[in-house]
């Protein structure tokens, strides 16, 4: 039963992407189109409180529920597949108008063409794990 | 109380809210990105057998599946319970856009013209959908996190990949807004 505190946290998280309406396609075209504030608030707030908190835990040795030191994996140096990469998911995001986790939040939500979308999404990952000795990274 | 967190949420509150959920995953020996899942899922499904690429113990990520079951009760939960039935409030000016691409004004989350079961034979669904879709899921791969992963967790630990990462996912995001949408309507 030690899960069924990620099944809860997955719960939240689906219940504030729907209210935040983040989850939502016009909200997404909104953003890349610079006609609201709403996203770039819910994500400018998010990473800003986030920066706070991982400083302060950094500062403080602080530990997880288990009593391990808490540690924050840097990303790997370089920046092809972050920006080719970036820039192939960007092109499917105001597509789709959901990103990986919002996906599956509008899938509950009762919209069931994100099953469509969530099966090629994983199509895609594979296809990537078959070619990736191929790309630039 | 519930018809108070029916109404949708101001952006300051859902980005905190998001903030502590990034939070307890991470107090709970975890971290925040929700891409990973896709390649777990393909593990899962026996992906090792094409590529090493999926040849680990996915078994150890069971808490990051576990986290994705939730999200889809989430959305029902908010669906169901936590629904003021109108349509999403977004400004004017993004209305009268999409209209001139056939998109009426949202009376609901999602677009009928785009997420209507009835309308998946149609080219534009089956382009932003399935398409989209699969851009997704090999771009966030590629790129290693999406905007859980690079855009919150990455930036909030400073580092640059994610801040290249999120300059891409806006260059694709434009590209399609404002070059390929008005060609696939």
């Amino acid at each position: 039963m030690k899960g069924i505190k990620f099944v809860l946290v997955g719960i939240l998280f689906g219940i504030i992407m729907s209210k935040s309406e983040a989850i939502s396609w016009y909200r997404i075209q909104e953003m890349f189109r610079f006609q609201s504030f709403h996203m770039f608030g819910i994500i400018g707030v998010a990473a800003v409180l986030g920066a706070i908190g991982t400083a302060l835990i950094k500062k403080y040795n602080l530990k997880d529920i288990g009593g391990e030191p808490i540690k924050f994996a840097p990303k790997e140096a370089g920046w092809k597949r972050y920006l080719y990469g970036g820039t192939i998911f960007g092109l499917g995001w105001a597509m789709t108008g959901a990103c990986p986790g919002p996906m599956f939040v509008s899938l509950g939500y009762g919209y069931w063409m994100f099953a469509l979308a969530i099966l090629t999404a994983a199509l895609g990952t594979f296809v990537y794990g078959l070619v990736k000795d191929k790309l630039p990274h | 109380m519930i018809e108070f967190i029916s109404q949708p949420w101001p952006w300051y509150i859902s980005g905190t809210a998001i903030a502590v959920v990034m939070f307890l995953l991470v107090f709970f020996g975890k971290n925040f990105g929700f891409s990973s899942n896709f390649r777990h899922l393909c593990a899962a499904c026996g992906g090792a057998r094409f590529s090493d690429f999926f040849d680990y113990d996915w078994r150890s990520y069971s808490w990051s599946l576990l986290f994705l079951v939730g999200t889809i009760g989430g959305g029902w939960i908010a669906s169901n319970f936590l629904t003021s039935n109108e349509g999403v409030q977004i400004s004017e000016a993004t209305i009268a856009d999409l209209q001139n691409l056939g998109i009426s004004a949202p009376s609901g989350l999602q677009p009928d013209e785009v997420f209507g079961l009835h309308n998946v034979f149609t080219t534009p669904v089956l382009i932003l959908v399935v398409l989209g879709g699969f851009l997704v899921g090999f771009g966030t791969r590629w790129a290693g996190g999406c905007t859980s992963g690079h855009a919150i967790s990455g930036l909030s630990n400073l580092q640059v990949p994610s801040l290249i990462a999120v300059i891409g996912f806006f260059i694709g995001g434009l590209i399609t807004t404002h070059l390929l949408l008005p060609l696939i309507f």
